[in-house]
C-alpha cells in the first residue's frame, strides 16, 4: 500500500462514506427528514426603504430591508450614483450601529464634576429645559455668537439652521483644519476652487494614478474604490508614494517608501524632469495657465540628484517615475488625497500636487480632474433671520481671515477650541453644540481641548454613541441613528447631477429622537420656533421635492432621482473650472507672494525626532470610520483592534527586540503612553516610522466594546505644527519609541 | 445541461475590505464569530521590494468534495450546482468534515451544527447574486454557472490566468483565484 497517494485514498473514503450516506438517508426517512432543503436565512426584507449612509462621509445610496420591524441587511442601491447597488463594509455593517446595545438611549444631565462621566437620565422636557436656560443666559451675558457649534455628519444641518437663526457664524467641522482643509486651500489658490466632497476626479479613465500618501482602498471611499478596480481592470497603472506598502502600492507599478515629510521634495523633482524633458503640456498651459516661466525657474535646480538624500528615492527611479506619469498625460491622475494635516506645510504640499496636474494638462480633463454639477433643488420657504436682529456682530473671533490664516475658507474647530480659551481670541466662546464629532479624538491635543471645555458655561453633546465627547458635557441628547431619522436631501456635486433621500426604515428605538425634532424643539424653547414651521423631517423633504418639481412618491420608492447629464470634461465639451481672479491656472501665485508666503511651494526639511524614536503615522482601515465605527460589533468581527506596523529590522534592532504580535507600549515624545497594543513586525514599512490605524484605544466607559482595545492615535498627537496658509493641525510630528507592555516607566 | 456553479476571484482588483465579509454575516443571518467567508493577504519578498496578493476567500465547493465523503450522517451534501451545502438537520456538529477540509471553511455554529458558505444557493435559485457577489465595491467576484461557456465565470477562467488553491488535494476547488 505504499503506493497510495492522497488522492486514493479521499476516494476510498468518498466511497465509504457513500454507504454512510445512503443509510443515513434511511434512517432520516425514518425521522422524517428527509430531503435536504435549501435553507433561506430569512433577511429578506417585507419591505424596502431606500436611504442613504452615514457610516462615513460619502452617503452613498443604501436599501435597507426590513422584516418584521427589523433592519436584517443593507445593501448597496443600484440607481445611486454614489454605491452602485455596492456597498463597503461600513455600509453593509450598518445594523451594527444601530442595534448597538450601548447606544445613549435617555437624555442626559451631568450629575457631578464636569468630565467626571456622571450622568442622570432626564426626559426630553428637562434635558432640552436646561439647554435652552444656558444658551440664554450666555446669550445675555455675552452674545449668541458666544455660542459654537461642532459638527460632523449630513444630519447637521438641522443644528447648522439653528445656529443661523440664533446668529452664531461659530460653526465648525473637524473635517476642515483637522483633514482635507490644506487640500482645499492648495488647489482653491492653484485653479480658484476647492475640490470638495465626493473628489471630482475621474480615475474610472485615467491611465496612470499617482497616490501622494493615500491609501485609496484602505480608505473606503465606495465610488473611487470602485473606480479604482475598474481603472485597474482597464490596465491603468499606479505609482504610490507612501513610507508604507498599503493596499495601493500592493497594486502599484512604482511603489515609492518615500522618507516621511519629504513630498514636496519629490513632487519639485518630478517638476524638474517633466520641465526640463519638456514632457508637460505645453498647449494647454499656455491656453490656461500662468506662471510657467516662474516655475521653470523655481525647480531649475531641484533634480532627482537633489531630491534623493531628502527623500531616500535613487534618483534613476524619479526620473522613471517623472516620465511614466508624464507618458499617459492628459489622462494621469495625481489624486489629490484627502486627509492631508500632516506635517503644517500641507497646503503648499497640495499646491505641488495641484500644479503638477497641470503641467500634466490633466485638470478639466478625461482621466484628471472632472467638471461637475450639482441638482438643482429649492429650499423649504421658510423666514430668514433678520440682518440686525440680533446684538451688532462683532469681528468673529475664530474666522481665520481676522486671524492670521489668509486662506481659510472654512471656520476651524481648533480655532473655536482656541478661542474658548479665555482673552486668546477677540471674545470667548462660552457655549458649544457638538453635533456627531468626538472632539477628544478629532481635535489634536487632547488636554488643550478639556483645558477649554473647562472655561465653558454650557456644552451640549448630541450623538447615538457614548463617546468620550458626551462625559464632558453637561447635557447630552440621544439622536436617533441614520436608520432611525428622516433629513434633508442630499445633492452633492457629481459628474451626473443627482438627488437623494434619507428616509427612517424603522422607528427610533429607545428614548431617542431625530434631529430635525431636537433642533425644532429646542428653537421652541429658545423663542425661535417660527423658524422652524416645519411638521417633520419627512414633510420638510416633500416640501422641497415638490418646489423642485420632483413626484415624491417616485423618490421615496427610488431614493434617487438623477438629473440631466452635463459634460465633464474638455473631451466633451466642458471648460475647466478654473475660478481664480486672474481667470487662469495660478503656477506662480500672486495671492500668496502678496501675503509674504512662497508663491511657489519650496521643501522645508520636517524635524527629526529624539533618537531611538519612531514618526507616529496615522491611517485607515477599510472597516472603519475614525473612532465613530470601533464599538460597531459587527464591524469589530474582522477588525477589533489595531495594531502597530513595525518594520521588520527595526523592531529586531529595538533594546529589546519585538516579535510580531508581542504586546508594546508606544511612549511620545512629551511621555504619554498608548497600549498595550500589538506590534504588526512586518517589511510593509519603512524603518523610521510606526503606523497606526486612527479610531482605537478608546476610554470612555459607555464605550463597553470598544474601550481599552488597541492604541489612541489621538492620545499620542500631544504636538501638532499649523499651517500658517489655512490653520490645519498637522499631525505626523510626533514620535514614539516603542516599550514592552511589561515594563512600567 | 448540469449546472456547475464556480467563482472567479480577481486578486489584482480586491483590495480587501471586508465587504464580502460583512454582506456574507447580514444575508445570512450569522452569529458572532461565525464567518462563510474571509480575507487573506499574502506578503512576500523584502523591503522594498514587496509583492502582495489578496484574496477573499471562502468554501471551495470542491467537485470531489473530502468533506462529503466524511459526513457519517449524510448532512453534508452536494445540492443543485455542485454547491456543497450542510443539512443542519441532519448534523451532529461532531467535526469529521472540518478535520477533512483542506481550506478551513467550515466553523462550528453556535447551535451545534456545522455551517459554511452555500453560494447563497437561496439567492441563486431565485436569480440573485450571492451576497458577497452583490456587494463587492471592486466587483472581484463573478460567480456562475461553468458548464454554460457564454457565462462570464467560463470567461475569465478561459481568459485569465489563474490559480486554485491546493490543487494537489486532487478535491477539484470551484473557486478560482484570477492574477
Amino acid at each position: 500500500m505504499a503506493g497510495i497517494g492522497r488522492r486514493k485514498f479521499i476516494q476510498i473514503g468518498a466511497a465509504s462514506a457513500g454507504v454512510a450516506a445512503v443509510g443515513s438517508g434511511l434512517a432520516t426517512r425514518w425521522w422524517g427528514l428527509d430531503g435536504n432543503p435549501v435553507a433561506d436565512p430569512g433577511t429578506e426584507g417585507d419591505k424596502v426603504v431606500p436611504t442613504f449612509c452615514e457610516l462615513c462621509f460619502w452617503n452613498c445610496g443604501v436599501l435597507a430591508h426590513v422584516r418584521d420591524g427589523k433592519v436584517t441587511k443593507l445593501v448597496g442601491n443600484p440607481e445611486h450614483p454614489l454605491s452602485k447597488g455596492m456597498l463597503c463594509p461600513r455600509g453593509a455593517g450598518g445594523t451594527g450601529l444601530l442595534y448597538d446595545p450601548d447606544r445613549l438611549k435617555k437624555p442626559l444631565i451631568r450629575a457631578s464634576k464636569r468630565g467626571e462621566d456622571v450622568f442622570q437620565e432626564a426626559s426630553w422636557d428637562a434635558a432640552l429645559n436646561k439647554v435652552a436656560e444656558g444658551l440664554l443666559e450666555v446669550k445675555k451675558r455675552h452674545g449668541p455668537e458666544a455660542v459654537a457649534l461642532f459638527n460632523h455628519g449630513f444630519g447637521a444641518s438641522w443644528f447648522k439652521w439653528f445656529m443661523k437663526v440664533w446668529g452664531s457664524p461659530n460653526i465648525a467641522a473637524p473635517s476642515y483644519a483637522q483633514c482635507r482643509g490644506p487640500r482645499e486651500a492648495g488647489y482653491s489658490l492653484t485653479y480658484g476652487a476647492g475640490v470638495g466632497s465626493p473628489e471630482p476626479i475621474d480615475i474610472e479613465n485615467t491611465r496612470v494614478l499617482t497616490l501622494i500618501g493615500s491609501h485609496l482602498g484602505e480608505n473606503m471611499h465606495n465610488s473611487q474604490v470602485q473606480e479604482l478596480a475598474d481603472a485597474i481592470g482597464k490596465g491603468a497603472q499606479l505609482v504610490v508614494v507612501d513610507p508604507r506598502f498599503s493596499v495601493a502600492a500592493g497594486k502599484a507599478r512604482y511603489w515609492l517608501p518615500i522618507k516621511p515629510g519629504t513630498d514636496i521634495a519629490l513632487l519639485l523633482a518630478w517638476m524638474n524632469v517633466i520641465l526640463e524633458e519638456k514632457r508637460h503640456d505645453a498647449e494647454y498651459l499656455a491656453k490656461y495657465a500662468t506662471g510657467l516661466d516662474e516655475l521653470k525657474a523655481h525647480v531649475a535646480g531641484k533634480t532627482p540628484e537633489w531630491a534623493w538624500p531628502i527623500t531616500g528615492i535613487r534618483p534613476e527611479l524619479i526620473r522613471e517615475t517623472a516620465r511614466f506619469i508624464a507618458s499617459a498625460r492628459p489622462a494621469s491622475l495625481i489624486h489629490p488625497g484627502r486627509h492631508a494635516t500632516w506635517y503644517g506645510d500641507d497646503a503648499q504640499r497640495a499646491r505641488a500636487m495641484a500644479i503638477l496636474a497641470a503641467l500634466l494638462g490633466s485638470y478639466g480633463r478625461r482621466g484628471g480632474y472632472l467638471v461637475t454639477g450639482k441638482f438643482p433643488l429649492q429650499p423649504y420657504p421658510v423666514k430668514a433671520p433678520q440682518a440686525g436682529a440680533h446684538a451688532p456682530v462683532r469681528p468673529v473671533a475664530d474666522k481665520p481671515k481676522a486671524g492670521g490664516f489668509p486662506v481659510a475658507e472654512e471656520v476651524l474647530a481648533s480655532g473655536l477650541c482656541d478661542a474658548t480659551k479665555p482673552g486668546f481670541a477677540m471674545y470667548d466662546m462660552k457655549a458649544w453644540i457638538v453635533y456627531g464629532t468626538n472632539l477628544i479624538h478629532t481635535l489634536p491635543a487632547q488636554k488643550e481641548t478639556i483645558q477649554a471645555i473647562q472655561h465653558l458655561d454650557l456644552m451640549v453633546a448630541i450623538d447615538v454613541l457614548p463617546a468620550e465627547i458626551c462625559g464632558w458635557a453637561d447635557v447630552v441628547l440621544p439622536e436617533a441613528t441614520y436608520l432611525e431619522r428622516d433629513d434633508d436631501l442630499q445633492a452633492p456635486a457629481w459628474k451626473t447631477p443627482f438627488a437623494g433621500i434619507r428616509q427612517a426604515a424603522v422607528e427610533p428605538m429607545y428614548d431617542s429622537k431625530p434631529g430635525w425634532w431636537i433642533a425644532k424643539e429646542l428653537g421652541k424653547k429658545v423663542g425661535l420656533g417660527e423658524h422652524f414651521p416645519w411638521k417633520s423631517g419627512a414633510e420638510f423633504v416633500d416640501v422641497r421635492l415638490e418646489a423642485s418639481g420632483i413626484d415624491v412618491a417616485t423618490m421615496r420608492k427610488k431614493g434617487v432621482v438623477l438629473g440631466k447629464r452635463i459634460a465633464n470634461c474638455e473631451e466633451d465639451g466642458a471648460t475647466p473650472a478654473i475660478f481664480t481672479e486672474s481667470g487662469k491656472i495660478e503656477l506662480h501665485s500672486q495671492q500668496l507672494a502678496k501675503l509674504g508666503h512662497d508663491p511657489i511651494p519650496s521643501f522645508y526639511p520636517p524635524e527629526e525626532g529624539p533618537p531611538g524614536s519612531f514618526r507616529l503615522l496615522q491611517g485607515r482601515a477599510p472597516t472603519h470610520t475614525f473612532g465613530r465605527t470601533t464599538n460597531n460589533r459587527l464591524l469589530a468581527e474582522p477588525y477589533a483592534e489595531n495594531e502597530v506596523w513595525v518594520n521588520a529590522d527595526a523592531a529586531q534592532a529595538l533594546p529589546t527586540p519585538v516579535k510580531n504580535g508581542d504586546l508594546v507600549m508606544l511612549v511620545n515624545q512629551d511621555g504619554v503612553r498608548e497600549g498595550p497594543v500589538r506590534a504588526k513586525v512586518t517589511q510593509r514599512i519603512r524603518g523610521d516610522c510606526v503606523f497606526l490605524v486612527h479610531g482605537f484605544g478608546h476610554t470612555a466607559r459607555g464605550l463597553r466594546f470598544a474601550r481599552g482595545r488597541g492604541a489612541s492615535t489621538a492620545a499620542l498627537t500631544t504636538r501638532y505644527k499649523v499651517d500658517p496658509l489655512m490653520g490645519g493641525t498637522g499631525i505626523n510630528v510626533n514620535f514614539v519609541r516603542i516599550e514592552p507592555a511589561g515594563r512600567t516607566a | 445541461m448540469k449546472k456547475r456553479y464556480a467563482m472567479a476571484m480577481d486578486t489584482r482588483r480586491c483590495v480587501g475590505c471586508n465587504a464580502c465579509v460583512i454582506a456574507c454575516k447580514t444575508e445570512n443571518a450569522l452569529h458572532t464569530g461565525g464567518f462563510r467567508d474571509w480575507i487573506v493577504q499574502e506578503v512576500s519578498g523584502t523591503f522594498p521590494s514587496l509583492q502582495m496578493e489578496i484574496r477573499s476567500e471562502r468554501c471551495n465547493h470542491c467537485s470531489d468534495a473530502p468533506c462529503v465523503g466524511a459526513c457519517p450522517t449524510g448532512a453534508s451534501h452536494v445540492a443543485e450546482g455542485g454547491v456543497v451545502m450542510v443539512n443542519k438537520q441532519k448534523c451532529t456538529g461532531c467535526k469529521a468534515c472540518i478535520a477533512s477540509c483542506a481550506y478551513g471553511a467550515r466553523y462550528v455554529h453556535e447551535d451545534g451544527f456545522v455551517d459554511k458558505c452555500t453560494f447563497c444557493l437561496h439567492r441563486v435559485q431565485k436569480g440573485k447574486q450571492p451576497a458577497c457577489v452583490e456587494t463587492c465595491p471592486t466587483r472581484s467576484l463573478t460567480f456562475g454557472d461553468l458548464a454554460d461557456p457564454e457565462s462570464p465565470v467560463t470567461r475569465l477562467v478561459r481568459t485569465r490566468r489563474f490559480k486554485v488553491l491546493q490543487p494537489e488535494t486532487g478535491n477539484e476547488p470551484n473557486l478560482y483565484f484570477l492574477s
